[in-house]
């Protein structure tokens, strides 16, 4: 038996679909092409959006592009979504979004009743969230050069002096803290764009964070260290992200982890991690471990939040790592993951 | 969730631990053979729980990290085809070839995509009848008689734009191979338990006996691999050497007939390289002649890829458990997730993976 193996590092010399996954070749995209030429102090803060200061008044900007397949799925569609994750953004910053902006990329050939229920749920998403589109920008594209519609949207929120949680803010000791079912958007475009059926339709959990956030920063504002929506790269990569920002260990516990039957079983019959799976309707709060009851409390109390729960906690030990205490009683660590989640064969 | 939930009880795994380190008055050398069963022990973290009480071998069963260099790079040759769509489970995207990966041959402006059956690409070629679909059929006993029935239909439905590349290998052959090596290690086997629900267990009889190896049939969740754990430490401190079946739930003696036989209608037997271990004498499976035209090998004339693997990585002492990761040159400085050297680093569960975040996370603690 000869024992002999691989192979040359491969340097990639071009873009790949995992660069937009949200692991780790996506983060090194961001330092290595674009960072460098960007480098300015706002920027450099890195949160779900920036935070500038005009004469006086805190403002958070975000940005966000949407680029969703299929457009419409169970639970929304692409207009939707693209107020939601914008909003969100803002709101994980503690900012109250006020205001967006909207540009489309429409493909020769889109049907236009479909733009018409797009731009609907828009609208009624921008009108729930209590945010006005205030300007915008539509461009048409040959066919085949882009995927029936492309969104971008940038929001304003104002954002008081007194609650500015980060995604570098978290302490040893704060209770980890989900507001809701973990991995439903994901599976649910998943199920939608290969065709899958389970015996429940599985929708998306794509809504508006703010009447949870405004109930965190009213009742227990001083506790709240760090929001963040867990969208691509799923529970895990966000976790990750702020473990590194804060310089904490992260301890999970997966026996709490509101995790739903029915995307449970999808994951376990693709073969995917709910873990790295995309949210766009649940936030992970930091919140000190005094006020992790109320947190969960007030967050219960609201439709969005009925299955908050503590999922874990930050620790001063393993600063930048995630661990999880697993359910059978072993400890893992949950890194990110390189590029997409690929579906394993065995 | 009904049938899975039962099977990872902590309070019966803390039992069968606890049995487990009582009976066991040596370190005992397992492997376990089967990639799934791996992604259990280290997504549950088992190794840790068990202390010194059993040391785990990652096994060869994981078709990312087995399938040799020289059918990646047919695969990649194919998949760069214009007239090809190439199709594949989502995994072996990311199995780094001679100068690239499935995935950047996407980038390049290959046609790749992910399907969950041969059966999906099967019926893909029927509705792209300009294009030729080709499935990349790697895999175990276990995946091998749904693509033997890709196969098979194509050839009832007469459709002439499908073709598998073929790399499957069998358990049995790479468990000789291994034992027949001087310095193993491995001292008893949980078997696959999804390849012998296929293939039932009579092949490893005569390996058990001969051999006086302890080769436990075991099953994917936490409590099954405890259990064929305990079963195969219970065996070596008696000194018995059989073939024991903890899967009872979906293992029988003699497998799956009809599946059997459609595998050996499809494919026969042929050598087969191992990547990192090397070749082994009938351990793989090769579309028969009577289905030549179904063979991607044959019809985009690729057999002639060579290849030669520089000596850095040392994946194959890792698959064999002869060396820990961590003892490898390579490992954590050239080889590491985002560009890994050897299939093992590859997914979270290959063995190499696993080692880096684990001992990130001892270093830190």
């Amino acid at each position: 038996m000869t024992i002999v193996c691989p192979i040359p590092a491969v340097e990639t010399e071009r873009i790949q679909l995992g660069h937009g996954s949200g692991g780790k070749i996506s983060a090194a995209l961001l330092r290595d092409r674009f960072l460098p030429h960007f480098s300015n102090d706002i920027l450099a803060q890195l949160g779900d959006a920036a935070i500038v200061d005009v004469e006086g008044h805190a403002l958070a900007i975000s940005t966000d592009t949407f680029v969703v397949q299929p457009l419409e799925f169970p639970g929304g569609n692409i207009g939707s979504l693209a107020v939601h994750g914008t909003v969100n953004d803002l709101a994980m910053m503690g900012a109250q979004p006020m205001w967006l902006s909207a540009g489309f990329v429409l493909e020769e050939g889109l049907p236009l009743d479909v733009l018409d229920r797009v731009v609907r749920a828009m609208a009624d998403a921008a009108r729930a969230a209590g945010v006005l589109v205030i300007t915008g920008d539509t461009k048409v594209v040959e066919r085949g050069k882009a995927d029936g519609i492309f969104i971008n949207t940038t929001g304003i929120g104002r954002r008081r002096a007194d609650f500015a949680p980060a995604p570098g803010c978290a302490q040893p000791g704060d209770a980890v803290i989900v507001s809701g079912p973990l991995g439903r958007h994901g599976i649910a475009i998943m199920s939608a764009r290969e065709g899958l059926a389970f015996e429940s339709e599985i929708t998306s959990d794509s809504a508006a964070l703010t009447p949870l956030v405004e109930r965190l920063r009213e009742r227990v504002g001083d506790a709240v260290h760090t929001l963040r929506d867990p969208t691509r790269g799923g529970l895990a990569s966000a976790l990750n992200e702020i473990a590194a920002a804060s310089r904490v260990g992260i301890v999970l516990d997966e026996m709490s982890l509101p995790i739903p039957a029915d995307v449970g079983a999808a994951c376990e019959m693709l073969g995917f991690d709910p873990l790295y799976v995309a949210n766009e309707g649940v936030l992970v709060a930091f919140v000190r471990d005094s006020a992790a009851d109320a947190a969960i409390a007030l967050l219960r109390d609201h439709p969005l939040g009925r299955a908050a729960a503590r999922v874990g906690r930050a620790a001063s030990d393993h600063p930048g790592l995630v661990v999880m205490d697993t359910a059978i009683g072993g400890t893992r660590v949950v890194d990110m993951l390189p590029g997409d989640q690929l579906p394993r064969i065995c | 969730m009904k049938y899975l939930t039962e099977y990872r009880d902590p309070q019966v795994a803390r039992g069968l631990v606890a049995e487990i380190k009582r009976t066991a008055t040596r370190r005992w050398v397992l492997m376990e053979v089967c990639g799934g069963q791996t992604h259990t022990i280290v997504k549950q973290g088992l190794d840790e729980l068990l202390g010194a009480a059993v040391e785990m071998v990652h096994g060869p069963g994981c078709p990312v990290c087995v399938t040799p260099l020289e059918q990646i790079d047919k695969a990649l040759a194919i998949a760069a085809r214009p007239d090809v769509i190439f199709t594949s489970f989502g995994d072996m995207l990311r199995v780094p070839g001679s100068d690239c990966d499935l995935l950047q041959v996407r980038a390049r402006g290959g046609t790749v995509r992910i399907v969950y059956s041969p059966l999906d690409a099967l019926a893909l070629a029927r509705k792209n009848p300009d294009k030729q679909v080709v499935f990349f059929a790697v895999g175990f006993e276990t995946t091998a008689p749904a693509n033997a029935m890709a196969v098979w239909r194509a050839k009832e439905l007469g459709v002439k734009n499908f073709s598998v590349l073929v790399s499957h290998v069998t358990v049995p052959p790479a468990m000789v191979a291994l034992l027949d090596a001087p310095d193993n290690r491995v001292q008893a086997f949980l078997a696959a338990g999804h390849v012998c629900t296929v293939m039932g267990w009579t092949e490893y009889e005569p390996i058990a006996a001969k051999y006086r190896v302890p080769i436990i049939i075991t099953g994917f969740e936490p409590l099954d691999i405890l259990e064929g754990m305990l079963l195969a430490v219970r065996q070596l401190e008696a000194g018995r050497h059989d073939v024991e079946n903890q899967y009872a739930r979906a293992v029988r003696r003699d497998g799956n007939q009809p599946a059997q036989d459609l595998v050996a209608r499809v494919f026969e037997l042929v050598d087969r390289n191992w990547r990192g271990i090397g070749a082994i004498p009938r351990s793989g499976l090769g579309v028969r002649e009577e289905f030549a035209a179904f063979d991607a090998e044959r019809k985009f004339a690729v057999g002639e890829i060579r290849t030669a693997e520089p000596t850095v990585c040392r994946a194959g002492d890792v698959l064999r458990g002869v060396l820990k990761p961590t003892e490898c040159p390579a490992f954590g400085k050239l080889c590491i997730p985002e560009h890994p050297l050897g299939a093992p680093m590859v997914s979270s569960e290959g063995a190499c993976a696993a080692y880096y975040n684990y001992g990130r996370f001892r270093s830190a603690v």
